[in-house]
């Protein structure tokens, strides 16, 4: 294997530009790929560590999946029955029995469980009305499930037990409408209730949507406002073990028939944008690599048309078909390796460079600079890629080398 | 190995025949049959075109016979794999060609070590002990530490030579050894032919088309047609 990888090395010094060329190729690639990939996931995984720290992982709502059907349809199943100005009954929303439901929720291992009412409000601030989603909590409770109360930049949750009609705002809601702690607005509700609330503390969870709609009552008071005593539309679940919140949504929806989500499902939009986003980043630094082959292709025939000669007489000389292949697939490996080393270094100077960048941006999430993966699998993979790759454009050259005949060579040259 | 022919013929072709296929075969040798003993200096003269370099190739096992088939040293190699003929062509048989060919990236020394390094059973300084020695028999003792381009035409020849010798062959076929050579150089060339035949005993096949060189010969097969017409 010595000899071979002398011969190797000798022809890729003696095309010193083009292998410098290739190698370059192949280490952006290697190096753009760890760049890009720590900088996505770092996102992802940031996004994803929100979601499931700042809301439930479970959440069960006063709906169902599918509408309740007709009596009719249900005694003949898959008969032919048609059914004409059918009008939905007005019946009251909200979780039936909804106490023994957080009872037996609260009974399952590793669950914590809060009650709330959720329900549109304008909130009125001087001359200013805007439309919030207010969420009816015990706090007791509420804290065990998100993470509200580290959450709060001023006031504390428990302001709500102490004051009458507190209300907690989002801080882009809160300067929307330009209130500050101890103001008090007013509240109103599609019901047609008014309350006067005094604000007791202001949030920012990082998640835009959500701290610029949100805003948190007591449970009492909210039912109160919305005029649906002891009623309560949604019970959040929170879980020691994440993993498991499909699995116990699809078991409790079975359960309780209501619609029950979990967090994957509640984020689905975005996480299935995050596959597209993968998808790119994948076809973009593989086509990188791709044009990396080839390069090493060009390298590789070239040698092989120019070095004719020298493998006819390596073989009279007594080197065989797998000598001559793995002369030249060496070429293209030690391209790819070498390659993926220095890539190693350009990812990593590279992601360095992104760490140091500072700066301010709201999209799903409020973050003062780009969020980085550090994995070391990410190296891995770019490696892998690039020295197969790198094997793969060798391999047709190499193998055209192998075939060649010495005699038709030698023949030729004299 | 198979028992010692009694005649000790190192190279043995039974009618051998080469067809190069295609919509018009061209037949390079026909029904050639031939024996070349230890220790013979053997010149293969011929008209070009004749089938000399053919034959010489089918001898080297470089190309596989149409028909017939190439004994080396009493063993048969039609049945062999083309990694097999390679193994025979690095232990048994050392090449010489018209252009020296050795590789441009490798320094003098380097070129005459390579053969022995892929025959392996030698440590490194064993190797590059040998083939100076090698090169300081053939009168290179100036160029060990040169690169080929440094050569003159007639030191890269004698290079290519002590190439041919690294793994100690008892055969040397040579493809117009001389013909890119001046006088005085072909005639250094094969004075060291010579020695090789008379003091090593090894058998040489020279394909040439100098009648000079023929002349001094032991044994001269004369081809024409690829066909042996006098030897």
């Amino acid at each position: 294997m010595r000899l071979q990888l002398d011969i190797a090395l000798a022809h890729l010094r003696m095309r010193k530009r083009q292998s410098i060329v290739s190698l370059l190729g192949v280490s952006l690639g290697v190096g753009f790929f760890i760049a890009i990939a720590a900088m996505m996931q770092g996102f992802q995984q940031y996004f994803v560590a929100k979601i499931i720290d700042v809301s439930p992982h479970i959440i069960m709502k006063d709906e169902f999946r599918e509408p309740p059907r007709q009596a009719v349809m249900q005694t003949y199943p898959g008969g032919a029955v048609r059914l004409e100005g059918v009008k939905p009954e007005d019946e009251p929303r909200g979780i039936k029995n909804g106490k023994a439901k957080v009872a037996e929720l609260s009974r399952l291992p590793g669950v914590k469980v809060s009650a709330v009412l959720n329900g549109q409000v304008i909130l009125r601030y001087g001359s200013k009305d805007v439309s919030a989603n207010l969420v009816g909590i015990d706090p007791q409770h509420e804290r065990l499930v998100s993470r509200i109360e580290d959450d709060l930049i001023s006031g504390q949750l428990d302001d709500l037990y102490g004051t009458a009609n507190g209300l907690i705002l989002g801080e882009g809601l809160a300067a929307k409408l330009g209130a500050r702690r101890g103001d008090t607005l007013t509240a109103l509700s599609t019901a047609g209730a008014v309350l006067k609330m005094k604000v007791v503390g202001v949030f920012n969870t990082g998640i835009t949507t959500l701290d610029n709609i949100q805003a948190y009552a007591l449970l009492k008071k909210a039912q109160v406002l919305q005029n649906r005593v002891n009623v309560i539309n949604e019970i959040r679940l929170r879980l020691d073990d994440v993993s498991q919140a499909e699995p116990l949504a699809r078991r409790i929806e079975q359960r309780f028939a209501y619609r029950t989500e979990s967090w994957e499902e509640s984020n689905r939009n975005v996480l299935g944008i995050f596959v597209i986003q993968n998808g790119i980043m994948y076809s973009t630094t593989g086509a990188i690599l791709i044009v990396a082959a080839f390069g090493i292709f060009n390298i590789i025939s070239t040698v092989v048309m120019e070095k004719t000669r020298d493998i006819a007489i390596l073989k009279s000389l007594g080197l065989t078909h797998r000598d001559i292949e793995i002369i030249f697939l060496l070429e293209g490996l030690l391209v790819g390796v070498v390659g993926t080393l220095l890539g190693w270094l350009v990812g990593y100077g590279l992601t360095e460079v992104l760490a140091s960048i500072r700066f301010e941006i709201e999209g799903f999430v409020r973050t003062e600079g780009f969020r980085l993966n550090y994995s070391f699998g990410n190296y891995l993979f770019a490696g892998a890629m690039a020295v197969l790759a790198a094997a793969f454009a060798a391999f047709l050259p190499a193998r055209k080398a192998a075939r060649l005949d010495p005699v038709d060579i030698i023949r030729g040259a004299a | 190995m198979p028992a010692e022919l009694p005649t000790e013929l190192v190279v043995e072709a039974r009618s051998l025949t080469r067809i190069l296929p295609g919509t018009v075969p061209v037949t390079l040798v026909r029904d050639i049959d031939l024996g070349i003993g230890a220790s013979e200096f053997v010149a293969i003269t011929g008209p070009s075109g004749s089938g000399k370099s053919s034959l010489l190739y089918l001898l080297g096992l470089l190309d596989r016979p149409t028909e017939g088939e190439v004994l080396i040293e009493g063993q048969a190699t039609g049945d062999l794999s083309d990694s097999d003929l390679a193994e025979l062509r690095l232990t048994k048989l050392g090449f010489v060609f018209q252009f020296h060919f050795l590789l441009p990236e490798f320094g003098v020394l380097q070129n005459v070590m390579l053969p022995m390094r892929k025959a392996g059973g030698r440590d490194a300084r064993e190797i590059r002990a040998r083939a100076e020695q090698i090169l300081i028999q053939l009168g290179l003792e100036d160029c060990l530490g040169k690169m080929t381009n440094q050569l003159s035409g007639g030191q890269r020849q004698r290079v290519a030579v002590a190439r041919a010798l690294a793994n100690d062959p008892r055969i040397i076929l040579a493809d117009e050894p001389t013909g890119n050579l001046d006088t005085k150089n072909a005639g250094i060339v094969f004075d060291i032919f010579r020695r090789l035949v008379v003091e090593e005993g090894r058998s040489i096949v020279a394909v040439t088309h100098d009648p000079d060189l023929a002349a001094r010969t032991d044994r001269r097969i004369h081809l024409v047609d690829g066909r042996v017409v006098a030897d």
